[in-house]
């Protein structure tokens, strides 16, 4: 149930504004790819593209190709909605529905798409989205209350709980943790270490350590000015990246020398 | 580097006035102000309050100023000011829902709703509001019909599918100008159009409801644009990311978590347009007998009941004042279903 995604050559702009220049990367199936780089070098931005958010802003837009089971997501009769099935996405601050409970949100997809499914079956996708986002002990007993009553870090696995409930093929992290204790985010990467065997997973996360934790392989994203367009400037396994990388701005960045 | 080192200064204490410091200054206030009302020639209530406020500020102020400091005096003047605002502001409302009450109780009873004007002259004291409620459920609900689904699916496209350009300036601005359409205009809009299109003698509630609508739904448009910007743009990526469609992300998500401000929107906007008075003078007219037919025959409504039997004189006008009384209540009847509503829709809160 994970996929890969071959980009290449991906631009992306909001209105005539070229935000990321020229990606070409591979984020391989039931792996962690985490994305760095300084703030505003366009890992979110190019996140969004994964899975065709960036296009809901108005006037942004990208050219190039990013393949997944062979298929170009933005291919000419690709519809945008399909893609966004297959390649979830948990943002960087926690939004539950407010007008859901628990068990609303994390049904959200099934309930917001109009499909009726059996009570049993719904009940057992609760279930194994909220296990799976390792929630379901701490709210096994509420889940009539609305998502909003749960702290923060609950309120992100729930957004996590929502997200793998209906099954994607990727998942797509911006900064999960940012806004989150040191015990929400250690339960959430833990979270992702064990999501990794069924999903694909990119992660956007200002947190080098983070990154060393929890990711598989690293890609690092620079900027060369304000107004630039920000670039991918390499992308390898982690231990590789953190260790000897082969870029100069890399090791500068890792270390702490800039941004 | 030069170290400038400056003596930490300990924290004041500051004596401040007691709690019921305000109540015995505005009380000697008032005794004063009365006193030079009765100085400045004759005693009336009203100048004795409007002196009694002005000494008030004055002393509050002076006294907190000499025994509390010159911060806490300007925070004393501050509130004053804003409550003295806040009484100003209450006093139309107060009394005039005192007024409706005392004249309209006269009248008001049972039989006065269940009875209609037919056979009715001058100085009789029977008569009743039936057929004017009828009526004014009527009008308002057909003209509510069009300009509720109309203001909500237009304030829908501004905020969620217009792109920025000519086509969503000129709707807002239409919208803005049409907001401030004198009654009056709308009135003679719909007497005319139906004039042209069906022909001078026709007269029925349609008319009154279109010249209403025509009137509500810049408002509704207004008021729930305003409520839809408020949901915030991470629910409806939260939707998008979960592969729900527009259409469904804006029915399901936008739509729902604004219902309670909408509800609140559109409770306002009826509440604007069922007191109307001129467009329906224009078009509806007034009929003693129930009209149940509102495409067909003139009709009564409340707003014209109440000018028409106020401008009889007489025994009428204590009919006008409860056919006021009336009015106030069906809004406020309508108030209450809409706050149950909100209530029922609204976000539920934390814990």
């Amino acid at each position: 149930m994970s996929k890969r995604i071959d980009v290449s050559d991906l631009d992306v702009y909001y209105g005539d504004f070229l935000a990321v220049e020229g990606v070409t990367m591979t984020i391989e199936a039931r792996s962690i790819t985490a994305l760095i780089g300084p703030s505003g070098c366009g890992k979110s931005t190019f996140l969004r593209t994964l899975n065709r958010m960036h296009e809901v802003i108005p006037g942004a837009r990208v050219e190039g190709k990013a393949v997944m089971d062979g298929v170009d997501l933005y291919g000419k009769h690709v519809d945008p909605v399909e893609v966004r099935r297959q390649i979830g996405m948990v943002f960087q601050r926690p939004n539950p529905f407010p007008t859901m409970s628990i068990a609303d949100n994390v049904l959200a997809g099934v309930k917001l798409n109009n499909r009726r499914l059996p009570r049993s079956e719904q009940e057992e996708i609760v279930e194994r989205a909220l296990t799976g986002a390792n929630l379901w002990n701490e709210v096994k007993d509420r889940l009539n209350r609305p998502g909003s009553s749960l702290s923060g870090g609950q309120q992100q696995r729930l957004c996590i709980a929502r997200a793998i409930a209906v099954r994607p093929q990727v998942l797509l992290m911006d900064e999960p943790c940012s806004a989150l204790d040191p015990i929400s985010t250690l339960a959430i990467e833990d979270l992702m270490n064990e999501l990794k065997d069924d999903y694909t997973i990119v992660i956007v996360t200002h947190n080098m350590q983070q990154a060393a934790r929890v990711s598989d392989r690293t890609g690092f994203f620079n900027i060369a000015g304000t107004g630039k367009p920000g670039r991918l400037i390499e992308i390898d396994d982690t231990s590789v990246m953190f260790s000897s990388p082969s870029q100069k701005a890399t090791e500068d960045y890792i270390s702490g020398r800039f941004g | 580097m030069t170290a400038v080192s400056v003596p930490p200064k300990p924290v004041r204490r500051r004596r401040r006035l007691p709690a019921y410091a305000p109540w015995a200054v505005l009380a000697g206030a008032l005794g004063v102000g009365a006193l030079l009302s009765l100085l400045s020639g004759t005693f009336t209530f009203t100048g004795a309050l409007l002196f009694g406020a002005l000494v008030h500020v004055v002393a509050i102020t002076t006294l907190s100023a000499v025994v509390e400091g010159r911060r806490w005096a300007t925070d004393r003047l501050a509130t004053t000011l804003v409550t003295a605002a806040f009484v100003l502001a209450a006093i139309p409302l107060v009394s005039l829902v005192v007024l409706v009450l005392r004249f309209g109780m006269e009248r008001f009873s049972w039989t006065f709703l269940n009875d209609d004007m037919v056979g009715i002259f001058g100085a009789s004291v029977e008569g009743g509001v039936f057929h004017a409620i009828i009526g004014t459920l009527w009008v308002t609900g057909l003209c509510s019909l069009v300009a509720i689904p109309l203001g909500i699916l237009t304030a829908v496209y501004l905020v969620e599918y217009a792109r920025p350009g000519p086509l969503k300036r000129a709707i807002t601005v239409l919208v803005d100008v049409m907001t401030g359409i004198p009654s009056i205009v709308a009135g003679l809009f719909a007497a005319t159009l139906f004039m042209v299109v069906v022909g001078p003698q026709y007269k029925a509630g349609v008319m009154g409801a279109v010249a209403l609508a025509l009137l509500m739904t810049p408002v509704v448009v207004r008021s729930v644009e305003e409520m839809l910007r408020l949901v915030p743009n991470e629910l409806r990526e939260a939707a998008y990311a979960l592969g729900v469609p527009k259409w469904l992300t804006v029915v399901k998500v936008v739509l729902r978590t604004a219902i309670a401000g909408i509800t609140t929107g559109v409770m306002i906007a009826i509440a604007r347009v069922i007191g109307e008075t001129a467009p329906l003078l224009l078009t509806v007219g007034i009929v003693a007998n129930v009209n149940w037919n509102a495409f067909d025959g003139r009709i009564a409504t409340l707003p014209v009941y109440v000018f028409r039997q106020y401008a009889q004189g007489g025994a009428s006008v204590d009919r006008a004042w409860a056919g006021a009384l009336t009015l106030i209540l069906i809004v406020m009847l309508l108030n209450l279903v809409a706050r149950l509503v909100s209530r029922y829709f609204s976000p539920k809160g934390a814990r």
